[in-house]
């Protein structure tokens, strides 16, 4: 079989069964098409080493276990936010620089466990904070796409930047992500993949570093809906480790694609009616619920009125819990130390450590975070913050109190923007990327991006649909059927 | 609430970050750029309502309090900037 690289992980699974390839010769596809894609700057640490050992080790395991899980021997990326034992693992930090965990994340342990192949690290935003990858201490990762024959170089989007840039680009199977405010979501729309985010307590955040932790999800960054199933249902598990783990069993996702929306009501929320939203995204959206509708799903009209609040309550919410989880980068444990003056002492240590180490997106969103947890602001800030979540919350409880199954809007407010366009703008212009994917984290919902068109210019648009808690795979079914409606299969020209 | 420089100054203060002081005020105008997006949550209602302390209505777990982990000195240390001696090792704390 030529072009092994390109396969889907369901393919790729079916073609090992029927004996048509190896995992070895699956992970060499992978590893030749990261070695000749240095300019997508991806793959920030590779591990040709790990991955054919494992590889190796899957081959064996196909041939003797007529059982052995649909991951095995599937070669995959792994974002940089995962604690990979002995391997690099930065969080896209330079506070993280030569950081070698002595453990590994729960999550990328279920992947190897089902015999998934590591090909290495992937780029993304510093400690995920971001929408576009240019916050990163290993440089932009670089999207596929280009608008028409323009050489502009444009964002994958963020923060699961080089995971995006690797699947569209065919540099691995599938990846992880995840996902505080659109970070799986978001970069899967401007690449044309498909990124699902499942309910809050379903992927163990057990070695992720974290970042806001009441809404941080791992997910998975595939070629299809069918594979997100497959990689989803690998990841997700119980875990003792993690407190706000969800004990409860893991369906068996793929099987319940069945892609039959008959009878299924679908809302239209109307406030994710933005003003000055282009008109391509109107479009699309009005596409994707003439599909839903012609596949026989009944469309309603909804309204979760707190929507306006949510991008406001997250950025409270998000940098509070950051600058409480990111206070352990002092440079006595890991990481980075800074250089001291004579006479230092262990403050300006700690001052100078985390000037150096972190990059100028972090350190504002630990400074907000820290003035809106501070004395006198607390009440007014943090807490306001936490009683519209609540609101925000209760809208999408109300929606499915009423019998709503999902719910269908854009996945982003644009198609993907050249790097570098919005360096001038003020911070909150970048934040408006997450406007139709936050709200599903502050309400812990399941989201999927499902890639359904393209721009004039020919850049990938995405829909999303958000589920109801823990039933990730009705979601998974509603998105096969809006994926199989819109047909979407074009690539990216390979420039790179 | 504007933010001056001084504020910015025990911001940057109260989060260990060192700011050099001709960074301040172009910090303290991001910081208010940010805060004035967020003062749009003054307009909502939040009479009554409860702030959200977990997104899933499920309680918390106990277990055992039983020791589950430990003996891993080397490994803890391995990645300290500077470690001797089986600790971790700081500049002077106390005079």
């Amino acid at each position: 079989m030529s072009d092994l690289n390109k396969l889907g992980l369901a393919e790729a699974r079916d073609a090992l069964r029927a004996g048509e390839t190896t995992s070895k010769e699956l992970t060499e596809a992978c590893l030749t098409a990261i070695d000749g894609a240095g300019a997508l700057n991806a793959f920030v640490h590779r591990t040709p080493e790990i991955a054919m050992e494992q590889a190796t080790q899957a081959d064996a395991r196909l041939k003797s276990d007529k059982e052995a899980p649909a991951m095995c021997g599937l070669p995959i990326g792994i974002k940089d936010l995962f604690c990979t034992k002995g391997v690099p693992s930065q969080a896209g930090s330079r506070i993280l620089e030569g950081f070698l965990p002595e453990y590994e994340s729960t999550v990328s342990q279920n992947l190897f466990d089902a015999g998934a192949v590591m090909l290495g690290k992937l780029n993304m935003d510093e400690f995920a904070m971001g929408s576009s990858n240019e916050t990163s201490v290993y440089g932009n990762a670089v999207n596929p796409w280009r608008r028409g024959n323009d050489d502009v170089a444009l964002t994958p989007g963020g923060s699961s930047g080089g995971s995006a840039a690797a699947v569209a680009a065919d540099l691995c199977l599938a990846a992880t992500g995840t996902d505080t405010g659109g970070s799986i979501r978001q970069p899967a729309a401007f690449t044309g993949i498909t990124g699902i985010k499942p309910t809050y307590g379903r992927c163990s955040r057990w070695g992720v570093v974290a970042f806001a932790s009441s809404l941080d999800q791992a997910g998975p960054m595939t070629k299809s809906v069918r594979d997100a199933a497959i990689m989803l249902e690998a990841m997700c598990s119980y875990d003792a480790k993690d407190s706000t783990s969800a004990e409860l069993p893991v369906p068996n996702f793929e099987a319940a694609l069945t892609g039959d929306v008959r009878g299924k009501k679908i809302g239209i929320p109307k406030e994710y009616r933005m003003e000055g939203m282009p008109e391509e995204i109107e479009t699309l959206w009005a596409d994707g619920i003439a599909m839903m509708k012609d596949a026989g799903a009944d469309i309603v009209d909804i309204s979760l009125p707190h929507t306006k609040y949510a991008l406001p309550a997250y950025y409270v919410i998000a940098p509070a819990e950051a600058s409480s989880n990111l206070a352990r980068y002092d440079g006595v444990r890991y990481g980075h130390r800074a250089r001291l003056d004579h006479g230092d002492g262990i403050t300006e240590m700690y001052e100078k450590t985390r000037a150096e180490g972190f990059g100028p997106e972090v350190q504002r969103r630990v400074m907000i975070g820290t003035y809106v947890l501070s004395a006198g602001f607390y009440d007014a800030y943090y807490n306001r913050a936490r009683k519209v979540r609540s609101l925000i919350k209760k809208d999408f409880e109300d929606v499915f109190a009423q019998g709503i199954d999902c719910i269908l809007t854009p996945a982003t407010p644009s198609a993907a923007f050249g790097l570098g366009e919005m360096a001038d703008a003020d911070p909150v212009q970048m934040y408006l990327n997450d406007v139709f994917t936050v709200t599903v984290n502050l309400a812990g919902l399941p989201g999927i991006a499902v890639p359904t068109g393209t721009d004039r210019q020919g850049l990938p648009l995405g829909l999303q649909l958000i589920g109801r808690p823990w039933e990730e795979a009705d979601l998974l079914s509603s998105a096969y059927a809006l994926e199989t409606a819109a047909g979407f299969v074009a690539k990216p020209d390979k420039w790179w | 609430m504007s933010i001056d420089e001084n504020t910015a100054a025990r911001v940057a203060k109260l989060a260990r970050i060192k700011v050099e002081p001709e960074a301040l005020p172009a910090l303290a105008q991001e910081f208010n750029g940010i805060l004035g997006f967020i003062e749009q949550l003054s307009e909502v209602d939040v009479e009554g309502v409860e702030p959200m302390t977990s997104v899933t209505p499920q309680r918390l777990k106990r277990r055992e309090d039983v020791v589950t982990d430990g003996d891993q000195q080397d490994k803890v240390l391995k990645n300290a900037p500077d470690a001797r001696e089986g600790f971790f090792a700081v500049p002077k704390v106390v005079e």
